[in-house]
């Protein structure tokens, strides 16, 4: 029965529409914009469900497919569909939603139904970006994210909320429309917008490059990878609560997304002569921004260091594959890296959603993001000590926590490669414990700082749903990873053998 | 059999309808002021069921081959008059509140609207040249009806001379391809072009100064010093008169006078339009950065869009034609909305010119803030508004053609261009209003400011049936 229904339409559309009932309704009545979105979120979030459970985990196909025409002038087509890499993010993308509603309940008061309506159409455009099996619809939502994300930061952001949402927006819009440009050429060259042509579009070497660095430039931008990263902590510590999780927990999944989609099927010559750059940059990442994430003083600025320093063991566990094979002649420690890589993804959304929101918790109450302004939250909020304690383990890679499961399979496998890649890589285990429980020590622990922490009050039942939710998933996936692993599984294996036959024409 | 007056009588009633307007608004006193206004809607909507009705399917030459009607010239037509005539209704209030709600102005525009649509069915340089003037100088006229505001005498000043060189720059480059055809007529321009081999320094003499009058009715670079003290200093309604509706006048006489008169010289005036797209593009782009007055800085947004529909009509195929008149098209209505959202802001005694003058209007009118966001995100090229798709048209076709180089400076400059755009994003929704009058908006032009958004946006999600109907008007 649900799987007649045109599901990922559904989960397209039903966020959109929402948010534009969001806004008509208006805030004639406070309670009725959060009303609305919380129901809308939470239909979505069910609808999604059945994505997982009608899915398919034997093939590597598109699943739930879904192509009409759309303009018929240019051979762009509405398709959608999706295979083991998108399902667990659009789940991913769906629950964030719920718990960032949730948590902007009481802290947006100002023009609350646009707040709500911004984040509803986020996730519905997000939803599509995932979904789309069409080149051209891909890049119609990936720049539409834009729009409510620009709005976000800048209507509800903190003090230099202008500066950060522009550098934000400029930042994407540059790096998007050089893959703009790459897709134009690769239409001529298949005359079809369709994705999954373009993965068995021969190209010769040359334009590959071209191509591979065009997408890189796109995708870089966004998951960031240094040093194309230098937006992404101005926007996070100047993009209110919610804003930081949708950016963190989904909209820098969108770049490796990218790399899984687009860099890896269609210039797989190119990803192979190129996987250098890309690991180069991914441990430098990992090395170089866990040390500045040590130097921060801002709670919100560490994290986003965090981020882009977890997001560089995504990034690495896509590209060392070629490296075990040429090592190995086996794909076999490349596909456990690529596993590594998406539950990497999938871990680092809970978890920096789960300490953005820990941040943002401590700032509703004291208006402060600074490390020094706090010490001893312990003695005062006790329950959200835990949790804040909790999530600071996972993402140090405690074992038991998400957190550990990617790191682990991206550098066990990475050994296979190289022993100094994979020695680099687990660097992050000293540095990332250091900088997570350094800012816990200072900020959690020791003796009340200051008068404004002993009147800090505990963390009320909403805020403990929110937290609690987001434990569980760390927990689970951290002890039970198998459901991830299995939905990717064929689209992996897929992936792999489609890499490891070349696409320059042979003559 | 050769004079059938039929295919060109939406002209004959327009002019019909102005003379007899003229007469009527002399005899009104200035409460009934209305009627002239309401006659020049009807007139001009009028206008738009004949060309509906006498809708060519096919290319004919009437009138000794002085005047041509194909598909092209009556959908640019009828884009022509639908713009005028929104101009018209955005106009209404802010002519009244200035106290120069004059029949003058109306009749003028519809004169205008005669030029213009006798440039766009031209097929012989004379004609041109005549619908060019009888545009040209009523639009001067227009822009010095405020007498009082030496800002507007100024820009008018400013318009008529530099616009007066450059007829005389059209006019001698004309005089130069009938010497050496000996003929004003496009089709033998054309014929006796192409069986010249060898020297053609004459035609090339020649194109050079059409396309210096080409370029200074576009306002592209080097040619546009006029376009942003013309844009500042008219009144906001003229402003968006020509703004609007002779972009597309003047797109239809490059198509006349390049494609159709010398195609055979297309080697030279690609290589041309490529210096004068590249530089529009960037000039507009750049300099409006730093614009603090909106107007002007809509004047340089204008130039960087004329770089980029220059962009599609140098891929010389029809398909890139098709992209660029769908491009000017877009440019029109987007045009008419932004200008329509300064007048909404402006009330009598106070001109919302500057950037500033949005701030806050998210607080003060969050549909308005909706309709110019969407404006705003359209003009930018951000998908899925239908600016994306204007700009995407013509970089495939760029990009189809071997102009790759081309198309990455085109969205590298878009992307600076963003900027200014979402200033005013930032202005209306990021910052606090600076003044709180209520915004008031007649109900005509509520419903068609808010009309001119959506439809941007809806024909963003459905772009299709606009680009067929280009492509089909080409084709």
């Amino acid at each position: 029965m649900l799987a007649e229904l045109p599901l990922l339409s559904l989960l397209l559309w039903m966020p959109l529409l929402g948010g534009a009932w969001v806004i008509a309704v208006g805030d004639k009545n406070p309670a009725s914009p959060r009303i609305i979105a919380l129901v809308v979120s939470l239909v979505v979030f069910l609808l999604s469900l059945p994505l997982y459970f009608s899915f398919d985990i034997t093939t590597a196909n598109m699943q739930f497919v879904e192509r009409y025409e759309w303009i018929p002038m240019f051979h762009i087509y509405y398709h959608l569909g999706i295979d083991g890499f998108s399902m667990p993010l659009i789940i991913l993308t769906t629950f964030s939603t719920v718990l960032v509603i949730l948590a902007g309940w009481e802290v947006i008061q100002f023009k609350t139904s646009q707040y709500m309506a911004a984040f509803l159409i986020m996730e519905g455009l997000m939803i599509g970006v995932f979904s789309a099996l069409d080149a051209m619809f891909f890049y119609v939502l990936w720049e539409a994210m834009l729009i409510p994300m620009f709005l976000i930061i800048g209507v509800w952001g903190g003090q230099r909320r202008v500066y950060a949402t522009i550098k934000f927006f400029l930042y994407t819009f540059l790096g998007s429309v050089f893959m703009l440009i790459a897709l134009l050429y690769l239409y001529f060259q298949s005359n079809s917008f369709a994705i999954l042509d373009y993965h068995k579009l021969p190209l010769g070497l040359t334009a590959q490059i071209w191509i591979f660095l065009a997408f890189l430039f796109a995708f870089a931008v966004k998951v960031p990878m240094f040093p194309v990263h230098t937006w992404l902590p101005d926007a996070h510590v100047e993009a209110p609560t919610g804003g930081s999780v949708i950016l963190a927990a989904i909209m820098l999944k969108l770049g490796g997304y990218g790399f899984l989609r687009f860099s890896l099927p269609i210039t797989p010559d190119a990803s192979r002569q190129l996987d250098w750059l890309i690991i180069g940059l991914s441990l430098i990442a990992i090395v170089y921004i866990s040390l500045v994430a040590l130097m921060q003083k801002d709670m919100k600025k560490l994290i986003a260091y965090s981020s882009i320093s977890h997001m560089g063991f995504a990034t690495l566990g896509f590209f060392i594959a070629f490296d075990i094979f040429a090592k190995t002649g086996s794909w076999d420690g490349g596909a456990m890296a690529m596993q590594g890589g998406m539950m990497q993804m999938i871990s680092h959304g809970f978890i920096s959603g789960a300490l953005f929101l820990c941040v943002g918790v401590l700032y509703d109450r004291m208006h402060s993001r600074q490390i020094a302004d706090y010490g001893g939250v312990a003695n005062t909020m006790p329950r959200f000590a835990m949790f804040a304690v909790f999530f600071a383990m996972a993402n140090s890679g405690l074992p038991g926590t998400s957190g550990f499961v990617g790191e682990f399979l991206v550098i066990l496998s990475s050994f296979k490669a190289n022993f100094w890649i994979a020695f680099t890589a687990a660097t992050i285990l000293i540095f990332g414990a250091a900088y997570t429980l350094w800012m816990v020590k200072r900020v959690i622990y020791g003796a009340v700082a200051n008068s404004h922490v002993a009147e800090l009050t505990d963390i009320n039942a909403r805020e403990t749903l929110i937290l609690t939710l987001l434990a569980i998933m760390v927990l689970w996936f951290g002890i039970y990873p198998a459901p991830v692993f299995d939905a990717m599984n064929s689209s992996v294996m897929n992936l792999l053998q489609h890499i490891a036959v070349s696409k320059l024409p042979t003559m | 059999m050769s004079f059938n007056l039929l295919p060109i009588a939406p002209e004959i009633f327009l002019l019909t309808m102005a003379c007899i307007i003229l007469l009527v608004d002399a005899y009104l006193s200035d409460e009934s002021r209305d009627l002239s206004y309401q006659l020049v809607q009807g007139s001009l909507i009028g206008t738009m069921s004949l060309l509906w009705l006498t809708f060519p399917t096919q290319k004919t030459f009437i009138l000794n081959s002085l005047v041509v009607i194909d598909p092209m010239g009556a959908l640019l037509k009828l884009f022509i008059v639908a713009a005028v005539f929104v101009v018209f209704v955005y106009s209404r209030n802010y002519l009244k509140a200035r106290n120069f709600f004059k029949g003058e102005y109306f009749v003028l525009g519809l004169f205008a609207t005669l030029g213009m649509m006798t440039m766009v069915s031209a097929h012989n340089l004379l004609i041109i040249y005549l619908g060019l003037e009888l545009l040209s100088l009523s639009l001067y006229a227009m822009v010095a009806m405020h007498r009082d505001s030496s800002q507007a005498t100024e820009a008018a000043m400013k318009y008529f001379i530099l616009g007066a060189i450059a007829s005389g720059m059209l006019l001698y480059g004309m005089s130069i391809l009938y010497g050496v055809t000996g003929s004003l007529d496009l089709g033998i321009i054309a014929q006796k072009t192409a069986q010249v081999d060898g020297n053609k320094t004459f035609f090339a003499f020649g194109l050079v100064f059409l396309m210096v009058g080409l370029a200074f009715k576009f306002g592209a670079v080097p040619f546009h010093m006029w376009v942003p003290d013309v844009y500042q200093g008219a009144p906001t309604s003229v402003t968006m008169f020509i703004s609007t509706a002779p972009k597309l006048a003047a797109f239809a006489m490059l198509m006349r006078l390049l494609i159709e008169g010398l195609p055979a010289m297309q080697a030279e005036w690609q290589q041309m339009l490529v210096i004068l797209s590249v530089l529009s593009m960037a000039v507009g782009n750049i300099i409006a950065i730093v614009q603090s007055n909106i107007k002007r800085m809509l004047a340089y947004s204008t130039i960087s869009h004329v770089g980029f529909l220059l962009l599609g009509v140098l891929t010389a195929t029809q398909t890139g034609y098709a992209a660029a008149m769908f491009y000017t098209i877009v440019y029109a209505l987007m045009g008419l909305g932004g200008f329509g959202m300064i007048i909404l802001l402006s009330r009598a005694g106070f001109e919302a010119e500057n950037v500033v003058d949005f701030k806050g209007l998210n607080e003060r009118s969050p549909w308005y803030a909706f309709i110019m966001l969407i404006l705003m995100l359209s003009m930018a090229g951000v998908p899925p508004m239908l600016g994306f798709w204007a700009k995407l048209a013509v970089l495939m076709e760029a990009v189809h053609t071997g102009y790759m180089w081309l198309a990455l400076i085109g969205v590298i400059l878009s992307v600076i261009g963003a900027y200014y755009y979402l200033r005013i994003i930032w202005m209306m929704y990021f910052e606090k209003p600076l003044d709180d009058a209520p915004i008031v908006a007649s109900g005509d032009m509520h419903v068609a400011l808010s009309a001119n958004g959506l439809i941007i946006l809806g024909l963003g999600m459905f772009p299709q049936a606009l680009m067929v109907a280009c492509v089909g008007a080409l084709g």
